[in-house]
């Protein structure tokens, strides 16, 4: 694609493309060049590997699931800011997990003292009934981390009779509607919902064309 | 990875035995997904389960072919499954981009479920980025198809009845002569890579491209899915082909919202 100045630039593709990985034909050598920096990289901080850090657990695999009745999660920091300020609080809540990841955008920890600015995830359970959890998930985790997250954080669940609420946040930009969203009333609400979820929904589903993506749509 | 549906009443997992299966390559402009999409909404094809799987970028939404209040709001994720027994046609769509790195695992996740199923054959569909055409190639139809060994036994002679072109090879380094030829699909996603493991593994595959550009790639889609009823007939085409495909409601608002009436 040329460009008014004359000089040809590649268009960006809505496919998402990776050019590099079609013309990338691996060696043997280039696969255990490979291998040996992730795994040097998983060993320092600055792997892709997620860990889940949870209270009860000292470390053993062989540990019973978490029973869970219901679980709040709460990704981007709006809706962790929307947990902060309306539900969670010392006397009720105590904390009973950490995520620490690290990716281009963020790095978090293994500290549950956090300030709201931080970048966290943590794990918090309801003190008189224990189990309700709640994750509060102010930082940003990449996409191919989400699927490991998925899988560390409901893999130390049992999932038997489990009610999961995401809680998230979109721009208004975002939202694809006949009308301008100039003229849209926000914030608003949309929910979606899977189809053994029977209660009440306390607001419209989200209309097509919009979609939900990464770690709340994960 | 391949996860069924619950379709209630205790039904077993679905049977694809000697069926089709068509899917799209995530490649430039998506035409081959819109193609699927076109597919999937005119024939009405049911939904039979999906993909679990770590190689796509997560995401969801509600029905995307709804037609009515009613049938709005069964959730729909990246890579999903459906069939339609009738024409012995089962369809695989992708909605999201790879996640870097995983086209391999995910190709070759794909080919050993496709063995595990034994359906008689793939039909992939994909397209490649027009700019990168040569000289000859910018002369005539945009649109290319490949077949592997196997499948060029069984079909071969009738894409040559239908005037088919095959997709040229180039040279692996081009104003070098003399040098092999490789096969070449600049966009087109796991084209490439899924045609060569399926020349390597015995499969059944045939891909069906067109050259195109980023841009509204609505018009291509139309022609690719045309191209591919030529052969496979799933709609009837002695009238004007395009207007029987029925567009589905997701493809509403493409191209952004409203505009604000303040703006005139």
């Amino acid at each position: 694609m040329a460009t008014f100045f004359g000089e040809v630039v590649v268009a960006p593709s809505r496919a998402g493309l990776d050019e590099e990985e079609e013309a990338r034909e691996e060696t043997p050598e280039d696969r255990e060049i490979r291998r040996e920096i992730e795994k040097k990289s998983s060993l320092c901080s600055f792997g892709r590997e997620i860990d889940v850090l949870w209270s009860w657990r000292s470390g053993g695999c062989a540990e019973e699931p978490l029973v869970c009745s219901r679980f709040i999660v709460a990704i981007g920091r709006n809706a962790a800011a929307f947990l902060s300020s309306f539900i969670l609080d010392s006397v009720c809540w105590e904390v009973v997990g950490v995520v620490k990841l690290w990716n281009e955008w963020c790095k978090t920890s293994s500290t549950t003292n956090v300030l709201p600015t931080d970048s966290f995830c943590l794990f918090y359970r309801l003190i008189s009934d224990p189990t309700v959890l709640l994750c509060q998930c102010s930082c940003y985790v990449a996409e191919d981390q989400q699927f490991q997250w998925l899988e560390k954080v409901f893999g130390s669940m049992q999932k038997k009779g489990l009610q999961v609420t995401i809680l998230s946040t979109c721009p208004v930009a975002d939202y694809k509607t006949q009308e301008s969203t100039l003229t849209l009333v926000s914030p608003f609400l949309r929910a979606l919902k899977t189809k053994e979820f029977q209660e009440q929904v306390c607001c419209p589903l989200l209309e097509q064309p919009n979609i939900v993506r990464d770690l709340p749509a994960a | 990875m391949f996860v069924p549906c619950d379709r209630g009443g205790g039904s077993a997992a679905p049977d694809f035995k000697g069926f089709t299966l068509l899917m799209p390559a995530v490649s430039v402009g998506n035409v081959g997904q819109l193609a699927i999409d076109l597919v999937i909404s005119t024939l009405d094809m049911t939904k039979v389960g999906y993909f679990y799987t770590d190689c796509l970028v997560p995401m969801v939404g509600n029905n995307p072919y709804a037609t009515a209040e009613e049938n709005s709001t069964e959730l729909s994720i990246n890579a999903e499954v459906y069939s339609l027994p009738s024409k012995k046609l089962v369809v695989l769509q992708i909605r999201s981009p790879f996640i870097k790195n995983k086209y391999r695992p995910f190709c070759e996740t794909l080919l050993s479920w496709v063995k595990s199923i034994k359906c008689a054959r793939v039909v992939l569909l994909s397209s490649s980025h027009a700019y990168q055409r040569d000289d000859e190639q910018l002369l005539g139809t945009p649109l290319r198809y490949l077949l592997t060994p196997d499948l060029e036994k069984a079909v071969g002679g009738h894409m040559k009845e239908l005037n088919w072109k095959e997709m040229e090879r180039v040279a692996a380094y081009p104003g070098i002569s003399g040098t092999d030829k490789i096969l070449h699909i600049p966009g087109g996603g796991i084209t490439k890579l899924l045609f060569t493991e399926s020349c390597s593994e015995g499969i059944q595959l045939a891909v069906l491209l067109k050259f195109c550009s980023e841009g509204d790639n609505i018009p291509d889609a139309f022609v690719l899915v045309n191209y591919l009823n030529e052969w496979l007939q799933l709609i009837k085409s002695e009238v004007n082909p395009s207007s029987q495909w029925k567009i589905p409601s997701s493809w509403r608002l493409l191209f952004g919202n409203g505009l604000p009436p303040a703006l005139f």
